[in-house]
């Protein structure tokens, strides 16, 4: 591309040319702040022991690993899953809220906002703020609001307002534009949570943080259970939380395939999809230099997945150096190759996934023959799917 | 700090301090509601504006308000882009001083180097690009301010005094103090610590400071006019575009210049 972006590397805030902070400059003394109390406590052992404490006793942690025989007869290899969609609240996004509103406490705001796709990050956002009797305002495309209804519920029970977005395509970009408004607007009293591996440093290298604790105990139980690590781990990919999450466990083992899954929507070919790091190009979006869906002139193009969550025409700047870097690999799952995933994990395995993670469960089901027999896969079950029943039943995918 | 006398905008705000006069920099949406509209609007502001800002309309501008989101979605939806942006500058009637207003995206995409050079050709003194704050990517700041244009940096009520003077050293053309904490929009009551924020400004720079965001009146024009060397009027006027075109635009911004003329200048000849 024609940009001459990001020669220099900053050691933190840049993964590669990607990353960086180009926000409206109102924000930028926040942004400072926030780096500043992340740099000084991400290692604070005060802390950590606040944050762990959370994650075991609220959140439910740690989360088991469970065996997938009967999908593992389909895919050709044994098939493991990271049950993050048995923590509180149902998805991992909770592992990030906890992290994060502990630091709003400690500067002292009262205020959180949060912007949510599928909803699970603001039902996580909610839940914290109503655990530490904190102000929770949740930024939610009005697209998302119709066909994640169940979630718009639970935030409002929680004690959150719930604002729907009516711009643009009304989904999970839109979300975000607003909340950022938002943040602009009342800096001083407010702190915005973002729910993915995504905007403004330090926000992608906090939040994956936060995630890697998936990766750290994933790892250390499939060592404890079958002694050996994983030939491939797999995970989807919108904003890319879930998936730096479990990859933070095995990164520096080079002998560990490491897979991304976008949604491919209706097809790369037809252009509604989602798949940022397979279609796009580098731009600037929600103050970060990554891959993005961009028509010629910079514009930004509207992303389409039938999962809220995958709906986004970004994606984390760590996963867009990940890529260039070829340690991960991106592949793409339809909309129907999902929705076939997700009734099938529920037949074949008694669990029913969150439609992004469906993404991920379609890409191994493609990949039969991938993997010997005995090679263990790893996939992070990111979230449960009740959030999506009515909108699989609509698309007919109760009955196989 | 970088004394830009040499650049259009430098001069022109030369001649409006030896006049004791304050800058009216209105901001329109490029191709809102029409780009014949814009042409004619830009077309008729010798005499009423000193110095212009063209908005190049982006499809998430996360700094604006309702207005010029709207603005911005038509215009988009118009056709326009950088390149007409650039096309509908170089048509246009010549007048005032032009400092073209982007979000980065579309600039990056249009190749920076070859945006400001295209951009200097078509008649535009400046650039803002209200998602590249100082420091956020200095190579690309410095091949910006090395180019044709001048890279006018925005100042924020929460900008820390350390930042101020940083922002200072670097800035050219003039300095754009945001007045209040939000996004674009008409406000009916100015932030009280707005001609604290100017005097800051003033107390590291020599440059001019223009004053933005929420400014709609007449009356809040000429407060402003007391401490700043520029105010800067664009949801109020990009409104009047949209729903009545250039006449009742240029009926508002002679109303604000009457204004403007009528308070004193906060530097005097």
């Amino acid at each position: 591309m024609a940009c001459s972006l990001a020669t220099e590397r900053a050691p933190e805030g840049r993964f590669g040319p990607y990353g960086g902070r180009y926000v409206p400059e109102t924000l930028v003394a926040a942004l400072d702040e926030l780096a500043l109390l992340y740099d000084a406590v991400r290692e604070d052992p005060a802390f950590v022991a606040e944050r762990d404490a959370l994650l075991r006793d609220f959140a439910g942690r740690p989360t088991p690993i469970t065996e997938a025989p009967r999908l593992a007869h389909e895919v050709g290899a044994r098939v493991v899953l990271k049950r993050e969609d048995l923590l509180h609240t149902g998805a991992h996004k909770i592992n990030n809220t906890i992290g994060q509103v502990l630091l709003a406490r400690r500067m002292g705001k009262s205020r959180i906002i949060a912007e949510t796709g599928a909803g699970q990050h603001g039902v996580a956002t909610a839940t914290v703020c109503a655990r530490f009797g904190l102000d929770c305002v949740v930024y939610m495309g009005a697209e998302d609001v119709e066909r994640q209804a169940l979630n718009v519920h639970r935030m409002r029970l929680l004690g959150a307002e719930v604002v729907p977005v009516a711009s643009g395509a009304r989904t999970l970009k839109d979300a975000t534009n607003e909340a950022l408004r938002d943040w602009v607007a009342n800096v001083p009293s407010t702190h915005y949570v973002i729910g993915s591996v995504v905007g403004p440093d330090p926000y992608p290298r906090m939040v994956r943080d936060f995630q890697s604790v998936i990766g750290r105990e994933a790892g250390a139980q499939l060592r404890a259970r079958y002694g050996r690590l994983p030939r491939t781990v797999v995970a989807c990919v919108g904003g890319g939380s879930n998936a730096l999450g479990i990859f933070a466990g095995f990164l520096d083992q080079p002998g560990v395939e490491l897979v991304g899954v976008e949604g491919a929507g209706e097809g790369l070919a037809t252009g509604h999809h989602a798949a940022t790091l397979g279609a796009g190009r580098p731009g600037v979006l929600h103050g970060a230099l990554s891959y993005l869906l961009q028509d010629e002139g910079g514009q930004v193009i509207e992303a389409h997945s039938v999962s809220a969550g995958l709906d986004y025409p970004g994606v984390g700047p760590e996963h867009s150096w990940l890529r260039d870097t070829g340690r991960v690999r991106y592949a793409s799952a339809t909309d129907a190759e999902a929705l076939a995933a997700f009734a099938a994990l529920a037949r074949l395995e008694g669990i029913i996934p969150a439609l992004e993670t469906a993404h991920a469960v379609a890409w191994l089901r493609a990949s039969r023959g991938r993997w010997e027999p005995e090679d263990l896969v790893l996939l992070c079950l990111s979230g449960r799917g009740d959030k999506d029943l009515a909108q699989a039943a609509a698309r007919g995918r109760e009955a196989p | 700090m970088t004394t830009s006398s040499e650049s259009p905008l430098g001069r022109r705000f030369a001649e409006l301090r030896s006049a004791g006069r304050s800058a009216l920099i209105p901001y329109l949406t490029a191709g809102h509601p029409s780009p014949a509209a814009t042409r004619a609007l830009l077309g008729s502001l010798d005499g009423v504006a000193d110095v212009v800002e063209l908005g190049i309309p982006f499809s998430d501008p996360l700094a604006d308000g309702p207005v010029i989101q709207r603005a911005s979605q038509e215009a988009l939806a118009g056709g326009m882009s950088c390149a007409r942006v650039l096309d509908l500058l170089a048509e246009s009637p010549p007048g005032p001083p032009v400092v073209l207003f982007s979000y980065l995206n579309p600039v990056l995409a249009y190749g920076p180097a070859a945006f400001v050079r295209d951009a200097r050709a078509a008649g535009a003194s400046g650039i803002l690009l209200t998602d590249l704050p100082v420091g956020a990517d200095p190579a690309l700041e410095a091949a910006l301010r090395a180019g044709p244009l001048d890279l006018v940096p925005l100042v924020a009520p929460t900008t820390p005094a350390p930042r101020l003077r940083r922002i200072a050293e670097v800035a050219q053309g003039f300095v754009y103090l945001v007045a209040r904490l939000g996004v674009t929009g008409a406000r009916e009551a100015l932030d009280p610590g707005l001609e604290a924020a100017a005097a800051a400004v003033r107390a590291v720079t020599d440059l001019p400071v223009a004053v933005g965001f929420g400014l709609s009146t007449p009356a809040q024009a000429a407060q402003v006019a007391g401490f700043a060397d520029g105010v800067v009027v664009g949801s109020a006027l990009v409104d009047r575009m949209g729903r009545g075109g250039v006449a009742p635009a240029l009926a508002f911004l002679r109303e604000m210049r009457a204004a403007l003329d009528s308070a004193r200048s906060p530097v005097g000849a």
